[in-house]
């Protein structure tokens, strides 16, 4: 059953796999293993993410028709709020750090845990109070904010259960910062010897990126939803006019994380897709200092674009114009990736396994999302599209078409290091390319929407917008569909599936060279890297 | 696939998209075209050569930092300066004041004209619209004239646009402001110059237009939208015609006492064809109330 490729770390002189470590509740809710915590979240994102896209079908099932159909306007309302607060703060954000972050970055840089395993179970209990936050404002009625909070609506205005729903992005944000802090001590102090700064997978380095934007901007939105509840409760001006606030101020604060917010999305994808090509490609990432590099630029260039969501919301037209400016700037790493990522397709080995697809599928859609974006950052065209579906275009082509896209090729990646376990191949492969159809199907026709004028967060809208609308709605329907089925057969194969060995796709990196599922300690002694990264041409030199 | 042009930038804003529609066609259909060759010609198989590791060249890093660099300064540089262009007004725009507030658009006239989710503007002439919010944060949005900007609550913010064509134009709140986000619309009608100088100047009414004001506080509108589908029936072409009645042989007429008693005493007379939902305003609606309804009703009707 095991791959006799590898002899180091056998199962018997290691311990028993992680996931028979123990078999008690207790055993998982008070484990410090960082590979249980990763399951941990990996159960419960899988949770949260279903019931934010339930609230997208039924969105997308009220739109189907021009009029009110489904919801009334207030439910249309608290439904995209839902939708927004539940896929954002807790699925995509904590998404590829705390589950693949979580359970492959001690592994790969030769470790046997985080740096602060108690701290980072810590995170998955903070994270699940926000959870529970969250969904008993759902059974207590809702919230009708929309995601971004914006004052005075959500300050003042609003009667829905504000206070308590900022409370719980709070706590989650405190989760992600707990999780950003462990993933960077543990890549700064637990590196295996021999693993220098040029030798870490660029997905360490992308969760690096990730991290350190994440420490240093959750803290400012932790900050303005903790003013919105104060302001809310007590009455204290701060950005209500009404009471001597300024509602701008709350735009500039809440874009300064929430702009970065987008790379802290992304980039765990880039870092994913970088794993998976070299490994399918059989051939090293082209350019890797620059691949590093750009994620590195990416997260710095996030800080300093914020102004772009408030081009029309009273700020200077010079201030708009350097925000535009900047904002183009991030064009510029991000075709680094591209290229660099098809510069290692060339003359490559190829071989089109799921992840690879996903992988290509992650290309193609950041692609459209990116290049969408810079007509987002053109600021007269901005003027138009501003607060309309070709926005919320954009967005879902980059987060979920990026972003999600990576997590599932990560999914499929490494769930046979995992769970030990292979997933039926022929069937994921549909089911990749399922998903790839229809989120276009779904969110193509939204740039069209958008440039014709539909504005975003319409719960009835001009009949003219109506034929565009229902084929969004029909491709939402293949794309929840798209994503049952991976959910379907990897529960299986749980049970069924055949033993994957240690390293199925024949990859490089620390992890593949350990048992699937690992033992507890990872590694049965402490591994020292003697070979250059994604050595997948056998060069050796130590 | 793109709203009418209607104003003097929208065919600007119009070109600059077709630019970046162009370069992000011929962008994606580069790196679509590369993957697919080399995702053909060097896929794995029986006998293949090995993957050969590429010598990392950085003149080829340089060429993809640089180009894409050029050509996007070209779409921000076009993109800024028509941004100076949209923004800043005429010094010779004529200028409306526009307040949103939850659900609707207040808008007045520099001769002092109100109206409500309308806005008439005459075409070839710069207007300054003077926006603010009497809560929270809304967005004016005109798609025909490709022109946006947020009513913000405590401050004025300022947009311009010449309209070039008569006609009627959506308009849109483009910021979400609760409940009726999506009802906060209306219409500009661009009107020929001569045009719009006799409508601004027609009598305004100070009764009609505070009826007006309260059609829309009292959420009539709601359910006499004056769609053939919707709840009530359209009160401004039933006005001062015989209307049917529920259980009455006779036709009543429509008129300011039928009016009175279909607010004050909703039930006592049903519209033929329509639920019996309209709700009582008996104590919430004055005398005085009820007469200014009852003015603006007549005068939107005698307008239609
Ligand atoms: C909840 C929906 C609703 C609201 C709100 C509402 N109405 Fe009505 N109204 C109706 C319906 C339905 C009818 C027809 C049935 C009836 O006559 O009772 C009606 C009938 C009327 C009639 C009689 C029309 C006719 O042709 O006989 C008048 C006048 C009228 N409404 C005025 C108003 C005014 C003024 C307001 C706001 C102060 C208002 N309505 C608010 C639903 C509504
Ligand atoms: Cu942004
Ligand atoms: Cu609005």
């Amino acid at each position: 059953m095991d791959d006799t490729r590898e002899t180091d770390p056998a199962e018997g002189d290691a311990g028993p796999n992680y996931l028979r470590a123990g078999y008690s509740i207790r055993s998982w809710l008070l484990t410090t293993d960082h590979k249980r915590i990763a399951i941990l979240y990996l159960v419960s994102l899988t949770v949260m993410f279903l019931v934010g896209g339930a609230a997208a079908v039924l969105l997308r099932l009220e739109l189907i028709s021009s009029e009110a159909s489904l919801v009334s306007g207030d439910g249309y309302n608290k439904l995209f709020t839902l939708h927004g607060v539940i896929m954002i703060f807790f699925f995509l954000v904590p998404s590829i750090p705390a589950v693949f972050g979580n359970f492959l970055i001690p592994m790969m840089v030769g470790a046997r845990d985080m740096a602060f395993p108690r701290i980072n179970l810590a995170s998955w209990y903070l994270y699940m109070t926000g959870a529970i936050l969250g969904i008993a404002i759902i059974v207590g009625g809702g919230v009708d904010t929309g995601w971004t909070f914006y004052t005075p609506y959500s300050s003042t205005y609003a009667n829905t259960h504000v206070i308590l729903a900022v409370a719980g992005v709070f706590i989650a944000g405190f989760s992600s910062i707990f999780t950003g802090l462990n993933i960077v001590a543990t890549v700064y102090a637990m590196r295996a010897p021999g693993l220098g700064w040029g030798r870490l997978p660029l997905f360490v380095w992308s969760l690096l990126a990730t991290s350190l934007i994440i420490l240093l901007a959750t803290p400012v939105l932790a900050i303005t939803l903790a003013l919105v509840a104060v302001e809310r409760a007590t009455g204290i001006g701060i950005f209500d006019p009404g009471l001597g606030g300024d509602p701008v101020l709350f735009q500039h604060l809440f874009w300064f994380y929430s702009h970065p917010a987008v790379y802290i999305m992304i980039l765990p994808s880039l870092g994913v897709v970088s794993e998976i090509v070299a490994c399918f490609a059989r051939k090293r990432i082209y350019g890797y200092p620059f691949m590093a590099g750009a994620s590195i630029a990416i997260a710095i260039l996030g800080f300093f674009v914020w102004g772009h969501h408030m081009f029309v919301s009273g700020q200077s037209v010079y201030a708009g114009i350097v925000f535009s400016f900047l904002s183009f700037l991030v064009a510029v790493p991000s075709a680094v990736k591209v290229f660099n990522w098809i510069a290692t397709l060339h003359r490559g080995q190829i071989s089109f396994e799921t992840p690879m697809l996903y992988a290509f599928g992650f290309i193609g859609l950041f692609v459209v999302g990116g290049l969408t974006g810079l007509f987002t950052a053109t600021i007269a065209v901005n003027v138009h599209i501003h607060d309309t579906y070709f926005v919320v275009a954009h967005f879902h082509y980059i987060m979920v078409g990026g972003a999600l896209m990576g997590y599932l090729g990560a999914l499929h990646f490494w769930w046979p290091k995992i769970m030990g376990r292979l997933y039926p191949e022929r069937l994921a492969r549909w089911s990749a390319i399922f998903v790839f159809l229809g989120f276009n199907l779904t969110f193509f026709p939204q740039f069209l929407l958008g440039y014709q004028g539909m504005p975003r967060r319409y719960h009835v809208y001009p009949q003219e917008f109506e034929l565009l609308n229902v084929f969004s709605s029909g491709g939402a329907i293949f794309l929840g569909l798209g994503y049952l089925l991976p959910a379907i057969y990897l529960t299986w194969s749980l049970k069924y599936g055949r033993a994957a060995g240690p390293n199925p796709w024949g990859a490089t990196g620390l992890e593949w060279t350990t048992a699937s599922p690992p033992p507890s300690e990872n590694f049965a002694r402490t591994p020292r890297v003697t070979e250059p990264v994604y050595n997948y041409t056998g060069e050796r030199q130590s | 696939m793109l709203p009418e042009q209607a104003s003097t930038v929208a065919a600007d804003i119009d070109n600059l998209y077709f630019y970046l529609i162009a370069f992000s066609v011929v962008a994606t259909a580069l790196i679509v075209a590369l993957i697919i060759a080399f995702a053909i010609r060097y896929r794995r198989r029986e006998g293949a050569e090995p993957a050969h590791r590429d010598r990392e060249n950085w003149k080829l890093e340089a060429t993809w930092i640089v180009v894409p660099f050029i050509l996007i300064i070209i779409a921000f540089a076009w993109g800024a300066n028509l941004f100076v262009e949209v923004s800043v007004a005429p010094d010779d725009a004529e200028e409306i004041h526009v307040v949103g507030k939850q659900w609707m658009w207040h808008v007045r006239h520099p001769n002092g004209r109100r109206e409500i989710n309308e806005l008439h503007v005459p075409t070839d002439r710069p207007i300054r619209l003077t926006l603010s919010s009497e809560d929270v944060v809304h967005s004016f949005y005109v798609p025909a004239f490709r022109v946006k900007q947020d009513a913000v609550p405590g401050r004025f913010t300022s947009m311009w646009f010449e309209a070039t064509e008569p006609g009627e134009y959506h308009l849109f709140c483009a910021e979400y402001c609760g409940t009726d986000h999506s009802r906060m619309i209306g219409r500009v009608v661009a009107l020929a110059p001569s045009e719009y100088e006799r409508w601004v100047e027609a009598a305004d009414d100070p009764l009609v237009s505070a009826g007006e004001e309260l059609f829309h506080d009292m959420r009539c509108a709601d359910c006499h939208t004056g769609e053939p589908d919707a709840t009530g029936p359209d009160l401004f072409s039933r006005y001062g015609t015989a209307v049917a009645v529920e259980g009455e042989d006779e036709l009543v007429r429509f008129d300011r006492e039928h009016l009175r008693r279909a607010l004050l005493d909703p039930g006592a007379r049903v519209a033929e064809g329509y639920p019996a939902v309209m709700p009582t305003f008996r104590g919430r609606l004055s005398d005085r109330e009820i007469l200014k309804l009852a003015a603006f009703v007549e005068a939107r009707a005698e307008d239609e």
